[in-house]
């Protein structure tokens, strides 16, 4: 496959999946706020700026309204969904003899939905419902990609990128959740620590998943485990994770070359360092270095595979 | 009481005046045509607003499929459906024969020029074109004299623009050699046209026009450099901001061969390569989409990035065949145009089945002073534009606009040249609720690989504005399907 191509699919993936994560903690963040509890809105809209990887444009002005109004419609902010959107769209556009009709389609309803009156109209009315229809927008076009699209380097090219997105945010949030979590402030009532809780993992979308594991009974220190290490959940890190490797083992099966020591090895420090460490170590030792270094890999593992499949030196390549 | 009778038909008819020009469907006492009577019956059993809730359905259908082009100077949502017109236009298979044989000589003879031109140019030495008219060219390349192109094809895909005179006379209005388009709309619209008329169409006997990726495909591997037996076919696009993009995309998805930008390709010792995941890949063969100047920078213009730095030598080298050659619009010029004919009688010593629009050359001194006495009733264009810009419709301009074009043609001559104004046909098109007679012209799209193929079908561009004598689509034309008929005796 052409790297040009290949490369546009993994951004329109991750575009989509950076769109999707933006919304479902916004979302949350709006709704937590509704229970005054001990963190005030300044507070909480800080917290949620800082998981989203503290994008520029976003300080807290006092009207969370607008505030809110930013982070989804500000075209011009890169943190903002529709900017995400757009990106998504662009990079299929320029591609559209490799996607399918059907994604094109679903992604071309999901950007004019989005930048429709009626979604602005919404978003004043009731803001919950148009987050709501843009998730569901994401959803449709995940679904259609997996069930329209050849699996094969395209393919896992849309994975990787959703997938290597979802660990390094999902990691990012949790670097800057994990310190609170654990050490609630003094007099915070037990219904709003309980809410606080199931408002990371709906941020993951993740609370029905972890009650049947772990049922209701919500501690920090099994939100943690769920997240970072359960193998089965697709917003768990180390799930995110297997895929990953999943994905540069099959693009190596079916390809002529064999990636090199450094891509191979990079995913699979990543998987082993998730595959043999158990919670307890995790809790015991630097939670924060931990997960910063979750994030630092992914950043090098992003590098990997643009050296290797994107942007390669002609000349290598002519030598191999 | 018979379907051809005028009466039953007029609640169908809004606006219809027959006059001088030809009319597809109606001859001019107004009776319908043979070939277009069952077309017009069902149009006239059809409930009142079945018409619209068809059109309507088939808009739905171009929409959806994503079948538009590119309006340029908008931000946003930059693309528009292609206007179409949902009568298709009737050709029988007689006429059909006659335009396959004029094309398919003609383009023999636009190929054999072309090589004569690039290597000993004999045409020119024996003086039966003037030498100062082909050198003079915008569109001569110079670093094609010489050169060996695959199997001495230089137009492997043509589209030629036909226009049917006032005596029913199909005549050759100019060839495009150089990226024609169009033709995904041919095919869209057949697809289209299948839904939304399908007893109709079956009933007609249509020949099929679908297997065109396929022959294109077949003609671009029948032109792959020698030794190389499964050849890496490529099409070449300018990008996503062009504005055929839908197309590229269209043919490439139905050939399954990689579209590329000049930024995939790299070219080493004379070898070209696209970047791929898997590392460095030849690639053998380039359908061209993007025009001679912008396709090497280093032979060509050197501020262009959409093409590859090293192309034309790779090609110089017969390492890789691109297709259509460079300095194929030396042949589609519209001075040379007007030396067709004598092309045609001097390399296959034949008549010209289909004539030429008669053209007056302004570089001659005798021949511009005629036009630019006449100016209010020629039609001026410059030689080397397409997409119909650059044109004065003398009849339709202002005298303003004739100062200017007297003045730019005494300027440079040689670039432009003059037609009589044509009555070219109309055909029935949907206006509202009614049919109406619009200008129509016909593209058919020729192949040549191993031989001429030309599928039974092309662009039938239709001017939609009344009065209007332009088709072009950046000029507010539209298009329809066109039914080339099996065999007419079975529409008795």
């Amino acid at each position: 496959m052409l790297s040009r191509v290949a490369d546009s699919l993994y951004w329109m993936s991750r575009y989509l999946e950076r769109a999707e994560n933006t919304v479902r903690q916004l979302d949350v963040t709006m709704t937590l706020m509704l229970d005054p509890g001990a963190a005030s809105e300044r507070e909480r809209w800080q917290r949620l700026v800082a998981a989203l990887g503290k994008p520029a444009g976003l300080d807290w002005n006092g009207n969370l309204e607008a505030m809110a109004h930013k982070l989804v419609f500000d075209n011009l902010n890169h943190a903002a969904v529709t900017f995400c959107v757009n990106g998504a769209r662009e990079n299929a556009r320029q591609v559209r003899e490799e996607i399918s009709t059907e994604q094109w389609q679903r992604l071309n309803r999901l950007y004019h939905q989005i930048h429709s009156p009626q979604t602005e109209a919404q978003f004043t009315s009731s803001i919950g419902d148009a987050l709501a229809s843009i998730i569901d927008g994401i959803h449709l076009f995940t679904g259609v990609s997996n069930s329209t699209m050849i699996h094969g380097h395209g393919w896992q090219f849309i994975r990787l990128g959703r997938n290597l997105e979802r660990a390094y945010a999902t990691a990012t949030m949790l670097e800057v959740y994990q310190p609170e979590i654990f050490h609630p402030q003094e007099h915070e009532y037990e219904g709003h620590q309980y809410l606080e809780l199931v408002g990371l993992l709906r941020c993951c979308t993740s609370f029905e998943a972890y009650c049947q594991v772990y049922t209701a009974d919500v501690s920090p220190a099994r939100i943690l485990e769920f997240l970072l290490l359960n193998r089965d959940f697709p917003h768990a890190i180390r799930y995110c994770v297997d895929s990953m490797r999943d994905v540069i083992e099959s693009i190596q099966r079916t390809g002529g070359r064999r990636p090199p020591v450094e891509l191979v090895s990079g995913v699979g420090r990543l998987h082993a360092m998730l595959d043999y460490t158990t919670i307890g170590e995790i809790l015991h030792g630097d939670t924060s270095a931990f997960l910063h270094n979750i994030r630092e890999q992914c950043l090098r593992i992003h590098e990997l595979i643009y050296r290797y499949y994107v942007h390669y030196s002609i000349q290598s390549a002519l030598a191999s | 009481m018979s379907a051809g009778h005028p009466l039953e038909m007029d609640s169908l008819y809004g606006d219809y005046p027959l006059d001088r020009a030809f009319d597809e469907m109606r001859e001019a006492a107004g009776m319908v045509r043979p070939h277009y009577r069952a077309l017009a019956e069902t149009l006239a059993r059809l409930p009142e607003d079945e018409l619209q809730r068809r059109k309507q359905s088939a808009d739905l259908a171009f929409l959806t499929q994503g079948i538009t082009f590119t309006v340029y100077g908008r931000d946003e949502g930059t693309e528009r459906i292609f206007p179409y017109d949902l009568l298709p236009r009737l050709v029988t298979s007689t006429e059909w024969d006659r335009i396959e044989r004029g094309l398919t000589q003609r383009i023999t003879a636009l190929n054999l020029f072309l090589r004569d031109i690039y290597s000993d140019a004999k045409i020119l030495n024996d003086r039966v074109i003037p030498s100062e008219l082909v050198y003079s060219c915008k569109h001569y390349r110079r670093p094609m004299r010489g050169l060996q192109v695959p199997r001495n094809v230089y137009i492997a895909v043509v589209g030629s623009d036909l226009l049917r005179l006032n005596n029913g006379e199909f005549v050759v209005l100019e060839d495009n050699l150089r990226v024609p388009s169009g033709v995904s709309y041919m095919l869209t619209n057949r697809r289209v046209m299948k839904r939304t008329f399908p007893q109709l169409f079956s009933s007609y006997g249509v020949r099929p026009i679908e297997h065109y990726p396929q022959l294109l495909l077949a003609t671009l591997r029948s032109l792959a450099p020698e030794g190389r037996p499964e050849p890496n076919i490529v099409l070449l696009t300018p990008g996503v901001f062009n504005s055929a993009y839908f197309e590229h995309t269209f043919l490439a998805r139905q050939m399954g061969i990689d579209l590329v930008e000049g930024r995939d390709l790299v070219t080493h010792d004379n070898i070209v390569y696209m970047r791929t995941t898997d590392g460095l890949k030849r690639v053998d063969v380039i359908y061209r989409r993007v025009d001679d100047d912008f396709s090497d920078p280093l032979v060509f213009r050197a501020d262009s990035s959409l093409g590859c730095a090293g192309l034309f030598n790779a090609y110089r080298a017969g390492n890789v065949t691109v297709t259509n050659a460079f300095g194929t619009g030396l042949a589609d010029d519209k001075a040379v145009y007007a030396y067709v004919p004598q092309m045609i009688r001097y390399y296959m010593n034949e008549d010209a089945i289909l004539p030429n629009v008669e053209t007056y050359l302004l570089g001659d001194e005798k021949q511009r002073r005629h036009v630019l006495a006449n100016l209010e009733k020629l039609v001026v264009k410059a030689v080397g534009e397409s997409g119909g810009y650059g044109m004065l419709i003398g009849p339709h301009s202002t005298a303003k606009q004739r100062e200017d074009f007297t003045r730019q043609i005494e300027a440079n001559p040689r670039n432009y040249i003059a037609q009589p104004t044509l009555d070219f046909s109309r055909a029935p098109c949907l206006i509202g609720n009614h049919l109406e007679p619009r200008h129509v012209d016909l593209r058919p799209y020729i192949l040549f690989g191993d031989k001429v193929n030309i599928v039974p079908g092309g662009l039938t561009r239709v001017a939609l504005e009344k009065g209007s004598l332009v088709v072009n689509s950046s000029q507010g034309g539209g298009s329809k399907d066109t039914w080339i008929l099996e065999d007419e005796t079975t529409l008795a």
